[in-house]
């Protein structure tokens, strides 16, 4: 193999730092979450109970299995906060570092401005504007690169799913101004 | 023998060009799929799945199958070359093949996984095509009663065997069946859990949750990482394939014991992860020399790829002869077959023959061909890896956008693969597992109309489900496996008490 030695490197050049204090521990999100279920099986059980949650001439009624459903929810919840606060102290594993989280919202809240951008400018204008931002703020890729990978992208896109696959994604300003 | 008249008519079916171009495409995205790091053969099946809606179901299915069988290959690249596993059930591949690497073994350790990845495939694609028309023809005489314990076998069964907390599995299924349960109840036409408003009304679709469950949280776990890489680039030539080949007959112990391991695995909902790891365990275990695993045997490769393949490929026997999927892809394959208005579960071997029959040959040949691509093709798909990721993510966002967006034209759908990408990667870090909410997602509403009909048919007697000695033996089965840790603990407690005793009167 004359070549097996040649190496394919990449760098991250906004990798998170690796002694970042935590933000929050992974008990604390656990109880965090169990709580919010226990409060989703409380209203959906209330849901179903208004519903009919019990049984009539022709069989069950449309709440009785998502009922049993929410209390087996609920139950499994409040087992789940007890199990965290008998746990232990010891074991507390982190559960996002500060920097781990600042990374992880560099691709949520881009993530997020895009679903909202899509409703008015479609969704092609959109893609071209995330893939292009996010390369060149987080991943620090030169300019004409991410312009170009972005239209790329975005081209290609439209082309298979609004012109081969027939499959129509929403559309904004600049594809009527091109009378699509 | 009626399967090998019925397969050679799903080859007919397949040998059109338009059916092989498809597949071709399909096996390319998945190593693509398989290869990027925050992608994997689900969330690959769920993104792509909207460009196979106006396709007919067999090219569909096929293109979608490719996609997985391509992943599943995909996995190993970047297993071997740069010690990451591109999939979950890849990380047994890494303890030999990345030291092979490392010893300039590259081209022999891709090879051999390949090759493994092929036989595995083979072996779960016999026992499908011999077992599965038999266990549908045997599941056309379920009724509702019937159904809905295989429904309890499959929820009871992750519960008792699955490794996570308990409670979490039981959180993970029963939020996954109330979501599923959601929208306009089937059989009373009643609107349920909608709080007035109208996009609840169409329900929570399975698939825009599998979106963003799998696709959306996978990125957002994969940037906490730091993704910088390095590792080996390679090419395979003929010669070394063909000497991995010659030796291959020495490993058929290790290769047949992963496949069974695999097929056994699949079927039952324990999974591709769990499969490669047992494979590479009992490997070393029966080995002569067990301390040379780690350090680069070949044998290391071979073990946990044949038994990983075997089972992503058994986990599709279940999905085709009863309609329960075995995996999370099969469950969103599953998903597919719903949209493209085919009714999962034994008729579809009486209605749809040149769909199953197409789809089983479309997994022989496809196993073929994908061996032949990614031998052939290696640097190029490792060197898609030299793409950043943040020019890789942005586009998964996009895809996945898109993906959720066609399912049912709606914008809330967006949003809605948004907050479950969250959902995804809190459960993810708090190890509340995904694979029982997907799958109590796709068979919620299936479990409960058989519910409620055994209900309608015993006139609310829960007897029906002991009523005879087929439901009532599927029935005491899940049951006795929803407690079997319990009783596991039991039986150990015995078993540890009664020696000491007969010490004792010794």
């Amino acid at each position: 193999m004359s070549n097996a030695e040649l190496e394919i490197a990449v760098d991250d050049p906004t990798a998170p730092e690796e002694n970042s204090p935590a933000v929050t521990n992974s008990r604390t999100v656990d109880v965090a979450v169990s709580l919010l279920l226990l409060a989703l099986a409380v209203v959906l059980a209330w849901d179903n109970w208004r519903t009919g949650a019990s049984w009539d001439s022709t069989g069950p009624e449309p709440g009785y299995f998502p009922f049993y459903l929410s209390v087996i929810l609920g139950g499994a919840s409040l087992y789940g906060i007890g199990a965290a606060f008998l746990s232990g102290k010891e074991a507390v594993e982190t559960f996002v570092t500060r920097a781990q989280l600042r990374r992880v919202m560099a691709v949520f809240v881009p993530t997020l401005l895009f679903c909202i951008a899509m409703q008015f400018l479609g969704i092609y204008v959109a893609s071209f504007l995330l893939i292009a931002g996010f390369m060149r703020i987080v991943g620090k890729i030169a300019i004409w690169k991410s312009l170009l990978t972005a239209f790329l992208f975005s081209a290609v896109m439209f082309v298979t799913f609004d012109i081969v696959f027939d499959v129509l994604m929403p559309k904004g300003p600049l594809e009527a101004a091109f009378g699509y | 023998m009626e399967a090998l008249g019925l397969l050679l008519h799903g080859f007919a079916v397949l040998l059109t060009w338009k059916t092989l171009a498809l597949m071709m495409v399909g096996l390319v995205l998945g190593v693509f799929v398989g290869v990027l790091p925050g992608l994997g053969g689900p969330n690959g099946v769920a993104i792509l799945l909207p460009l196979t809606f106006s396709m007919d179901p067999t090219s569909a299915i096929v293109m979608l199958s490719c996609i997985y069988w391509g992943a599943l290959f995909g996995g190993a690249i970047t297993s071997i070359l740069f010690n990451i596993p591109g999939e979950a059930w890849s990380v047994a591949t890494t303890f030999d093949g990345y030291p092979m690497a490392q010893q300039g073994k590259a081209a022999e350790a891709l090879t051999a996984a390949f090759t493994s990845s092929f036989i595995g495939s083979l072996v779960a694609v016999l026992l499908i095509t011999f077992l599965a028309p038999w266990i549908s023809s045997f599941a056309l005489k379920f009724g509702p009663p019937e159904f809905f314990a295989v429904y309890l076998l499959t929820f009871c069964s992750f519960v008792g065997l699955g490794r996570e907390d308990k409670h979490k599995t039981v959180i993970a299924m029963s939020l996954g069946l109330l979501l599923a349960g959601v929208g306009m109840d089937t059989v009373s036409g009643q609107l349920r859990m909608t709080f007035g408003s109208t996009d609840l009304l169409r329900g929570i679709n399975f698939l825009v949750a599998v979106i963003g469950l799998f696709g959306i949280s996978e990125i957002l776990l994969t940037m906490e990482e730091r993704l910088a890489l390095r590792g080996h680039a390679a090419s395979i030539s003929l010669r070394t394939v063909l000497a991995v080949w010659k030796d291959l007959p020495k490993y058929w112990l290790t290769l047949l014991r992963s496949s069974v391991i695999g097929c056994w695995l699949g079927i039952t909902p324990g999974g591709a992860i769990a499969a490669s790891f047992m494979g590479y365990n009992l490997a070393k275990r029966f080995s002569k020399d067990p301390d040379s695993f780690g350090k680069g045997r070949i044998e290391g490769v071979f073990a946990p790829e044949t038994a990983a393949h075997a089972s992503g490929t058994a986990a599709l026997l279940p999905m085709l002869a009863l309609g329960i999927p075995g995996s999370g892809t099969a469950a969103i394959l599953l998903g597919g077959l719903m949209v493209w208005g085919l009714n999962p579960g034994p008729l579809l071997f009486v209605e749809h023959k040149d769909f199953v029959w197409g789809l089983i040959a479309s997994m022989y040949l496809g196993n073929v061909v994908g061996l032949v691509l990614v031998l052939s093709t290696v640097p190029i798909f490792a060197s898609i890896l030299r793409v950043p990721f943040a020019a890789v993510a942005p586009m998964i966002v996009v895809s996945c956008a898109i993906g959720a967006y066609a399912i049912q034209n709606a914008m809330f759908d967006v949003w809605l693969m948004l907050g479950f990408g969250v959902v995804g990667y809190v459960f993810k870090k708090i190890k509340i597992p995904l694979a029982p909410f997907t799958l109590a997602l796709v068979l919620g509403s299936r479990a409960e109309d058989a519910f409620r009909q055994s209900m309608i048919i015993s006139g609310g007697n829960m007897k029906v489900f002991w009523a005879n000695g087929l439901v009532g033996t599927i029935t005491t089965l899940a049951i006795l496996l929803l407690f079997w840790p319990l009783i596991d603990r039991l039986v150990a407690s015995f078993g540890k008490a009664s020696p000491p005793a007969a010490k004792a009167e010794a």
